[in-house]
């Protein structure tokens, strides 16, 4: 651990632009929450005067007395609401615009960034990271300042009562805010394994449900039950782990203030007896330990409170510190009159993850799709077909050579132009939790009604006007779960509605059947008569879209030509794209 | 049969008996948790008692002491002050480690009971029907498995604690107060009225606004997700600008019942302190005059203003505790409805003993129809012999997967009877059957694991030499050879990069591994490409031999492998013989075939 006070400080000092704002009322937070804990604790001062003077037997003390501490706790209660007030607001208002700058960020960052991070981590970050900090900024932060100041006062007070009672209390508070930060820390530890198992475990239920038909056909319902069984077995001991440190906590915040109070009851009376000291103080200072019980319990708490938070923010600016390289040009160029030229020019591609010295997936790709023409793009799986595809709207950005759009190179135009002139298809087709109108237009939000019925009739997906509300039915996560070939068919309609310059699909029939890829085919034919195409086919049906083909092999294109020109000529082509045709051929002489 | 099972989830305007009955339903069920650990519960509630007892004994242990020890102490006589401060001293180590072993126990129960019911769930929704998955839903059957265990499992090992503590804490002190200065207790008493007023306000708003705010809460991290998720579709149509938008507005909406909820704690607490505040003055006021008339002792007014300020430490937890309590109930009534769900397709009582079958498959008279929607399949007669590979075909919607469920037995037809070497499925039981007929599905889902893992799943025992043969045999090994870590490759991980094809492989290699002596599959070979498919014919082969198949395809390809096609529509066998004779024919194969051959030669 290298959390020195400093270095948590500097790391917190981060947050300030972001709670510029809500510092003011956070500081008069705090000076609310001392007033409170002042007030609170001048009660057993007056109690003091009142006991002695009732031991004297003074009646017209009393009145004035009982009637001075009721304001004082009711000041107290005013002052805690007023602190409570004066922090809620700027605190939810930190957190909410911390929160929108982490998502913008997020959406920024290039695809690479999202591959190597789950989701469920930059959620965490979003959610209970920064709700964590909300919450120490506007109790963590002011509380722990407060019952400092408050437990400092507090020991004078107690020492001014008697140098012993007060040093009894004073030794006693040290163990408790050891054991309050040492708990923290364990408690920490053992609640992220909690987490992390609980995690697993709900991985393992998401499975056994998904592959519930799996399980089943090969009757491994028990067999899973087991594997579950025992995961939860690590989940509860773990649960039993943390319960412990619970208790062992609850073990010294009981018995240390308790015998600390034991013995002062033991120190004070013997003063007492001996005349050193009053009734009045005594009984005052009972009052007083207890006020200050509270604020000495919660510091250590709230230390490591503190460094949580710190964790916190560093895992937010982790995030936010991310250099993103697939940015908008300085100064960016325009496709005027775009006419829908793509060129690949010696395009070499390495996935950051990937590290060996041979691990190039593209090793200088040269291709160009004429304005209007139509390319199918074909290979083996895992040739790097699919990521020829991303590259060309900056999804990653070539690490050799260029990518250029009627000569103007990808990398120096706006990424929003450049993926206005690029409309992408994928095969895991991606939709969104709303209308299904409103995930077809997706790019291209203001396009006709008219625009809207052709897209559908070009993918076919007709099948949206009989869902239950038609085209304002609610699809994605959130909505009607669609068929894969279904959803193939919205995100091609989203593809074709957005009237690009460029059209790049990628598989975008796999899911379909038979006959339906067919008509799909055949109304795709006029939208790609005039719309330049980069189409990842596997099937020979879908190569016939094509006016050419392109065949990527070991990184680079190493045939193109029409589909009957490289079957003459490639000996690869052929094992890529016909060898059931050949096989067939055989086996039709037996039928 | 269950009377309500999961249908009343979604109801909110059940009757008042249909209510009780779902109350009633899930006390049984909380019962039989409870049951075998009741004589633990009673020893952790005997330790609570205790241990609370003795805390609560602590200022009266002061009034003793300033009461009655102290004026001996000014006598020089110091017994007295030594009996009441080793009670104190002994009192306060009992409590705490009283406390310590309660917080221990009732930690143990609670997750003995979460571990029980957390089993009991998993098993039972693995026994529950194909039919009930596909009405109910994969995201409910999980959450009735994570978010609502989990609000169960808040509740068991915090809120009830707490509870538990607290009331006894409260009533302790209250009694104490009592023994000690019944006025003062009757003040205190008095504090009960706009305690309660507050108390019940706090809990009535606070239980509308966690509602508020769980629910802008899950919207956002869906939203959130969904973007993370889709992150390439999101820059591909620019969707960025509106994301913010949107997002924002989410962001705002949860900040502001976030915001009202801090707010009602911001009434709440100070509310107390001042109930607190006014309590004790009162007590003061009162307890101050009968001091000076020597009718209470310094020592008890002490005490009393101790017990007073202690008293209401416990309502801020006590109060939240209430809406984890909602949340925990009405979890625990949906998951009482899960478990009264029974598998409609039952385990025999008394099934026919079954070594090994040859496979022979019948339907007879066999009608089938789903829960809700047309008749399927009406008076069906067919009859595979053992051995035979049978390809079915057909339009979407002719009842091929029906079929193929009816002999997988994931459903039971409605007449008839679907039998396997002449025995019904009915009374075949569950490990025999799945034993001898296996289905493999076009998703082809794999399991976080290895490589081998997922296919050891077929036979959980076989060796790695019989692992690798399987997948030799189906043409997956030389793909598996070429991940990362071979084998040993985790499916799920990111680098694993398993395609949809992969995946198909590896389940077909699961099936080879089972080793089944009817086999069903149904567009199992739909995303391979071509060289993969190639391969997986030639793995056919091997895979098929000896055995009973069932082959649904919509790629002719794999048709010419089988001995006799079916070919189906609306329910029905319009054509049957082998592939040759029907493509030779002039029926609906033969155009099928025709045009698919089209597709090919170019």
């Amino acid at each position: 651990m290298q959390n020195s006070e400093t270095g948590t400080v500097r790391v917190l000092w981060r947050l300030v632009p972001y709670a510029k704002k809500a510092l003011p009322r956070i500081f008069l937070g705090v000076f609310a929450a001392i007033a409170a804990h002042l007030f609170a604790l001048a009660i057993p001062q007056l109690l003091q005067g009142l006991v002695n003077s009732l031991v004297e037997g003074g009646l017209e003390a009393l009145l004035p007395a009982v009637g001075f501490i009721l304001l004082l706790g009711l000041l107290e209660a005013f002052f805690v609401l007023l602190r409570r007030w004066l922090v809620l607001t700027p605190g939810t208002h930190v957190e909410a615009s911390m929160r929108n700058a982490l998502y913008e960020k997020l959406q920024d960052l290039p695809v690479a960034f999202h591959d190597r991070w789950p989701s469920g981590q930059l959620l965490s970050r979003a959610v209970s990271d920064l709700s964590l900090i909300r919450r120490w900024l506007s109790f963590g932060f002011v509380l722990f300042t407060a019952n400092l100041i408050t437990i400092i006062v507090g020991l004078v007070i107690l020492f001014t009562f008697n140098f012993w009672l007060g040093l009894i209390f004073f030794v006693a508070t040290i163990p408790i805010w050891v054991a309050g930060f040492l708990f923290e820390g364990k408690y920490n530890v053992v609640a992220r394994l909690s987490q992390d198992q609980s995690g697993d475990l709900a991985t393992r239920v998401e499975e056994a449900v998904h592959g519930v038909r799996v399980l089943k056909s090969f009757g491994r319902g028990a067999f899973a039950a087991s594997q579950f069984s025992s995961q939860a077995t690590e989940l509860r001991s773990t649960e039993m782990k943390k319960a412990k440190a619970v208790a062992n906590i609850w073990l010294y915040l009981i018995m240390i203030p308790e015998l600390a109070i034991g013995l002062s009851m033991l120190a004070g009376i013997w003063l007492v007896a001996e005349g050193e000291m009053s009734v009045g103080t005594l009984v005052a200072f009972f009052a007083t330990a207890m006020v200050l019980r509270w604020p000495t319990e919660s510091l250590g708490f709230l230390l490591s409170f503190t460094l949580e938070a710190r964790t916190a923010t560093e895992r937010f600016f982790e995030v936010i510190d991310s250099e993103n390289k697939i940015v908008d040009p300085v100064a960016p160029q325009v496709v005027s009159e775009p006419k829908g030229l793509l060129e690949f020019n010696n395009v070499r591609f390495q996935f950051p993850d990937v590290q060996s010295a041979d691990g190039e997936l593209l090793r200088g790709v040269n291709l160009r799709v004429e304005p209007g023409q139509s390319v199918a793009l074909i290979g083996l799986t895992g040739c790097g077909k699919t990521t020829l595809t991303a590259l060309s709207t900056r999804l990653y950005d070539v690490t050799g050579g260029s990518i250029t759009i009627d000569g103007v190179d990808t990398r120096d135009l706006r990424r929003e132009e450049l993926r206005t002139l690029i409309a992408m298809a994928f095969e895991d087709a991606t939709l969104f939790s709303s209308s299904v109108r409103e995930n077809i237009l997706l790019g291209n939000p203001t396009a006709t009604e008219e625009d809207l019925k052709q897209a559908i009739e070009i993918a076919q997906a007709q099948f949206a006007y009989d869902l239950p509300n038609g085209l304002d039915t609610t699809i994605g996560e959130e909505g009607l779960s669609l068929s894969g070939g279904q959803r193939q068919r919205i995100a091609l309609a989203r593809a074709v509605a957005a009237k690009p310059k460029i059209l790049v699909l990628d598989d975008p029939l796999s899911a379909l059947d038979v006959d339906t890829e067919a008509m799909v085919e055949d109304a795709l034919r006029h939208v790609l008569k005039d719309t330049t195409a980069l189409i990842v086919a596997h099937r020979p049906s879908t190569v016939m879209l094509a006016d050419k083909v392109a065949l990527l092999q070991d990184g680079t294109i190493t045939a193109f030509g029409t589909h009957q020109e490289l079957l003459k000529s490639s000996e690869h082509y052929r094992y890529v794209i016909t060898s059931l045709d050949i096989e067939q051929k055989e086996r039709e002489v037996n039928l | 049969m269950s009377m309500f099972g999961t249908n009343d989830e979604e109801r909110t305007d059940l009757t008042k008996e249909e209510s009780r009955y779902v109350r009633a339903r899930s006390r049984k069920l909380l019962g039989s948790l409870i049951d075998p650990i009741k004589t633990r519960i009673y020893f952790a509630i005997f330790l609570g008692v205790i241990s609370t007892a003795l805390r609560v004994a602590g200022p009266a242990l002061i009034a003793l002491g300033i009461d009655w020890a102290l004026p001996k102490a000014i006598l020089r006589q110091y017994n007295e002050l030594w009996i009441v401060v080793i009670t104190y001293l002994s009192a306060a180590l009992a409590t705490s480690i009283l406390t310590y072993l309660f917080l221990m126990l009732t930690a143990r129960l609670a997750q003995q009971m979460l571990f029980d019911l957390r089993n009991r769930m998993f098993v039972h929704t693995q026994k529950l029907s194909v039919e009930f998955h596909e009405r109910y839903t994969a995201g409910r059957v999980i959450a009735r498995q994570t978010s609502d265990l989990e609000s169960i499992a808040e509740l068991l090992s915090g809120g009830l604690n707490e509870l538990v503590i607290g009331g006894l804490f409260m009533t302790f002190t209250a009694i104490a107060l009592f023994l000690l200065d019944p006025t003062s207790f009757l003040i205190l008493f008095g504090a009960l009225l706009p305690l309660g007023i507050l108390t019940r306000w706090f809990q009535v708003r606070t239980n509308r606004g966690y509602r508020k705010q769980r629910v802008a809460s899950s919207r956002l991290i869906q939203y959130f997700v969904e973007t993370m998720t889709g992150i390439r579709a999101v820059k591909a149509f620019r969707k960025e600008k509106r994301n913010e938008e949107h997002f924002g507005g989410l962001v705002e909406d949860y900040r502001k019942h976030n915001a009202h909820l801090i707010q009602l704690f911001g009434i709440y607490d100070p509310g107390l302190i001042m109930i607190g505040n006014v309590t004790v003055a009162a007590i003061l006021l009162s307890g101050g005059y009968r001091v000076l008339d020597g009718s209470l002792g310094i020592g008890v007014l002490t005490a009393a203003i101790l017990y007073a300020r202690r008293f209401f430490d416990p309502m801020e937890e006590i109060a939240i505790f209430y809406n984890s309590y909602q949340s925990a109930a009405s979890a625990l009534e949906k998951i009482s409805g899960v478990l009264e769900e029974e598998p409609s397709v039952p385990e025999p009582t008394n099934p026919v003993s079954f070594e090994s079958a040859r496979g022979e498959v019948g339907f007879q008279g066999v009608e089938f129809k789903y829960s809700t929607g047309p008749v399927i399949l009406k008076k069906f007669d067919l009859k595979i012999p053992a051995g035979q590979t049978i390809a079915l075909v057909g339009t979407t919607g002719a009842g091929k997967s029906t079929l193929a469920k009816l002999i997988a037995r994931f459903y039971d037809p409605s007449q008839g009877s679907v039998k396997l070497d002449g025995t019904d499925l009915r009374e075949i039981s569950n490990k025999d059957l799945r034993r001898e007929v296996v289905m493999v599905t076009q998703e082809a889902y794999l399991f976080s694991g290895t490589v081998i893992e997922n296919i050891q799943l077929g036979r959980p025992g076989a060796t790695i030499d019989e692992v690798i043969a399987a997948a030799k045999a189906v043409g997956a090994h030389q793909f598996i050879s070429k991940l990362p870590e071979g084998y040993e490759t985790d499916v799920n991980k990111r680098g694993g990069r398993v395609s949809a094809g992969q995946r198909q492989l590896i389940s077909f290699a699961r099936a080879f591994l089972a080793n089944p002596a009817v086999l069903i599959l149904d567009e199992a070979t739909s995303s391979l490409d071509i060289p993969s498919e190639r391969m997986v014919q030639a793995g056919l082969k091997s895979l098929l031999a000896g055995r009973t198949a069932v082959i649904i395809a919509h790629r002719l390809s794999t048709v010419s492998i089988a001995d006799r096609v079916l070919v189906m529509e609306h329910g029905e066998i319009i054509e049957d013989d082998s592939p040759s004779k029907l493509a030779a024919g002039t029926g609906k194969f033969a155009k099928l075939y025709q045009a698919w051959k089209d597709s090919l030669v170019q």
